[in-house]
């Protein structure tokens, strides 16, 4: 039952993911539409495969790598859904379509065993630790997504090709507020996960825990955004900076989250 | 009963022709009331504008009609028929419809989407309600040429992208900056797109505009048109840094604003986004300047390249535009063609009804002894049979069938009904 939704949400997020993709190639946003509505159904089915997952699990379903690369897209798809109802941004979707699916793509690959959550977990630390990680790097998901669909907008009107696209796409400002608002968040959250990790971690693994790699890649990824955000409050690193910026962190949590794990012998892993 | 469009357009006729036969706004009554006293016209319309003269008219025999208008428009306004009659077109019944719904919806405008031609064809629907000009079919043609227009601007995109140069500038302006209110707007010299420009910008929010030019006391008159601030154009680096929407239409030999002043210009302004228009030939902004972070510079011919694309635009919409134009003639053509076998049906009825009256009155006569019972009996009997006969070829008549105008023609012949034949 959960693998069926889960392989349906993967169907609804492939087609959303294609069709936009198609869309955006061909400079058009015409079927924005259709995209974000199989995205809606990938995302409902979504929430129910995980849902299904906790109540058969009696725990939040992020403890192993499937799980939880499964909990972050959905995560990225709520924050996107939030942000269309509140800017109406149809052509928005094809910038974070594609990152969901590519997402859910490599849960799809990992091993989808359930696993249970070991005694190194105890009490609400790890929940709390993870549940504002989680959160907060989906916002930083949406805000490079909100990058790259400020650099298309900037490349269109730097170039004078006013063409299909740029016309449906935001004004750069409010592309930039979102981003500057998701960043935010997300350096907020971060900031948590970061406290009540160390909180937890100095209880179970006292010193050790300090010098493992996905740690130390967690904190420069953390020091990357507090420099973003000093950036843009001091020195004007506004607008296309800070676009790219948001692409650049993405990319460090990218490396925290899965390369430290899959490359690197770390103490921090899923199961 | 027919109706028919006859007219000439910015297409088929030249700019003094239609200058010449433009009806004015203080001759349109009066033109109005003569064409109505026009021997084979029932109703009438006028629609004179700068690019168009349409008369739309409900008439007894279109022919004949199309005649004694042209010869109308020639006395009218003492034209020889023969200078224009090649210019005109005449449309007839579903075209007639088809023609006014196009016109109304900006399908047959120079640009289509272009707002003013839906406000001209209301102006002139009042003018001939005003003179009881028009009647039961042109009030219903003309209302259903404004409610078709309106659904084309709502369901089409075919009026959202700009096409003239001044109006692409504030589309892009809103492309940077999303709301224009709160920004600055420094116009550097004046000229007519340049002023057209910082207008359009202040319609759509824009307050806070200062005024450059060489000799401040035209500075000073153009500032407060656009109840601005003039500025000396020494002090012009200091104010650039404040402006959001810089248009130049200087005219300078030579540039005035270079690349390293605008480097220097976006640190102070801490990199906010500017967005300059240079429409000065030759150009005034080192067109370097747009490699600059957060600056967007556009001349002349790049917003000329954003308004053909748009234009491109428009008739790509213009196309789903025609679609709902063709919807809405269907439904008047089905509505028009119903009130042709009106009469009939009334003729139908009118001489079943007769027949019955006269057979009953027959049987009466010949038994006159019979009680009320029996009697009222055999009238139920009699209204039972001709409300049966009558029904189905009523229906027959009434429907959207494509053989109706053959089905009029054999009702008529078989019921006898010619002799009831003229309205």
């Amino acid at each position: 039952m959960g693998i069926i939704l889960f392989e349906l949400a993967l169907t609804g997020y492939f087609l959303a993911a294609a069709i936009s993709v198609i869309d955006l190639i061909r400079g058009r946003t015409e079927s924005a539409k259709l995209a974000i509505w199989l995205m809606a159904a990938g995302f409902a089915l979504h929430v129910a495969a995980i849902a299904f997952r906790y109540f058969t699990g009696g725990h939040l379903p992020i403890t192993s790598m499937h799980e939880a690369a499964s909990f972050f897209a959905c995560l990225i798809s709520l924050i996107f859904f939030i942000l269309i109802f509140r800017y109406r941004i149809g052509g928005f979707v094809s910038f974070i379509g594609p990152i969901v699916f590519l997402i859910m793509l490599f849960a799809a690959f990992m091993p989808r065993s359930a696993a249970a959550p070991g005694p190194e977990m105890p009490g609400p630390w790890p929940w709390i630790h993870a549940l504002s990680a989680f959160t907060g790097i989906a916002a930083f998901a949406v805000a490079a997504g909100a990058g790259a669909m400020y650099l298309a907008q900037h490349y269109a009107l730097k170039t004078k090709r006013f063409v299909g696209l740029s016309r449906s796409l935001p004004s750069l400002q409010v592309i930039d507020d979102i981003n500057h608002r998701l960043t935010t968040l997300g350096f907020a959250l971060f900031t948590i996960a970061i406290i009540a990790g160390a909180l937890w971690a100095e209880n179970v693994w006292e010193g050790l825990w300090r010098k493992d790699p996905k740690v130390l890649s967690a904190l420069f990824t953390w020091l990357i955004y507090g420099i973003c955000f000093m950036l843009r409050r001091f020195s004007g690193w506004k607008q296309r900076r800070a676009a790219i910026l948001s692409i650049i962190g993405f990319a460090a949590i990218l490396f925290t989250f899965l390369g430290v794990n899959l490359l690197l012998n770390t103490f921090h892993t899923f199961k | 009963m027919n109706i028919i469009a006859i007219g000439l357009n910015h297409k088929t006729a030249p700019l003094d022709i239609r200058e010449r036969l433009a009806f004015g706004q203080e001759k349109l009554k009066e033109a109005l009331k003569s064409l109505g006293q026009l021997p084979s016209v029932n109703e009438v319309a006028l629609l004179s504008t700068c690019n168009r003269v349409e008369i739309y008219a409900s008439v007894k025999d279109g022919h004949e009609a199309s005649g004694e208008i042209t010869d109308f428009i020639s006395s009218f306004h003492g034209i020889p028929a023969d200078e224009f009659s090649e210019m005109l077109y005449v449309h007839r019944n579903e075209a007639a419809a088809r023609h006014l719904l196009r016109v109304a919806s900006s399908l047959d405008s120079m640009i289509p989407g272009e707002p003013q031609i839906l406000g001209q064809v209301k102006d002139a629907f009042k003018t001939a309600l005003s003179c009881n000009a028009t009647g039961f079919i042109l009030n219903r043609l003309m209302r259903k040429a404004i409610s078709t227009a309106k659904r084309v601007r709502t369901e089409t995109k075919i009026a959202e992208s700009a096409v003239s140069i001044s109006f692409a500038a504030v589309e892009l302006a809103k492309k940077i900056f999303g709301e224009l209110a709160g920004k600055s707007v420094m116009l550097l010299g004046a000229g007519e797109m340049a002023e057209l420009a910082a207008r359009h910008l202040m319609t759509n929010g824009v307050r806070d505009i200062k005024v450059a030019n060489r000799t401040y006391e035209r500075g000073l008159e153009l500032a407060s048109a656009f109840r601005g601030t003039a500025v000396r154009f020494e002090d012009l680096k200091k104010e650039l840094a404040a402006a959001d929407i810089l248009i130049c239409a200087a005219n300078a030999p030579s540039y005035i604003v270079s690349k390293d002043m605008m480097t220097h210009i976006m640190k102070e302004r801490k990199f906010r986004p500017v967005f300059m228009i240079d429409i000065s030939a030759p150009r005034n902004i080192d067109p370097k300047a747009n490699g600059i972070d957060n600056v967007y510079l556009y001349n002349i011919d790049d917003l000329q390249r954003v308004v053909g694309s748009n234009m491109n635009e428009r008739k790509k919409e213009a196309d789903k535009a025609e679609d709902i134009v063709n919807g809405e003639v269907d439904k008047f053509r089905r509505w028009f063609s119903s009130l042709e076998s009106f009469p009939v049906v009334i003729a139908l009825r009118q001489r079943a009804e007769e027949i019955k009256n006269d057979e009953l009155s027959k049987f009466i006569r010949r038994f006159p002894d019979l009680d009320n019972a029996t009697l009222s009996a055999v009238e139920h009997l009699a209204d039972a049979i001709t409300n049966k006969l009558t029904h189905d070829p009523s229906v027959a008549i009434k429907s959207d069938d494509e053989n109706r105008a053959l089905m009029v023609y054999i009702a008529r012949k078989l019921y006898g009904l010619d002799g009831n034949d003229d309205e």
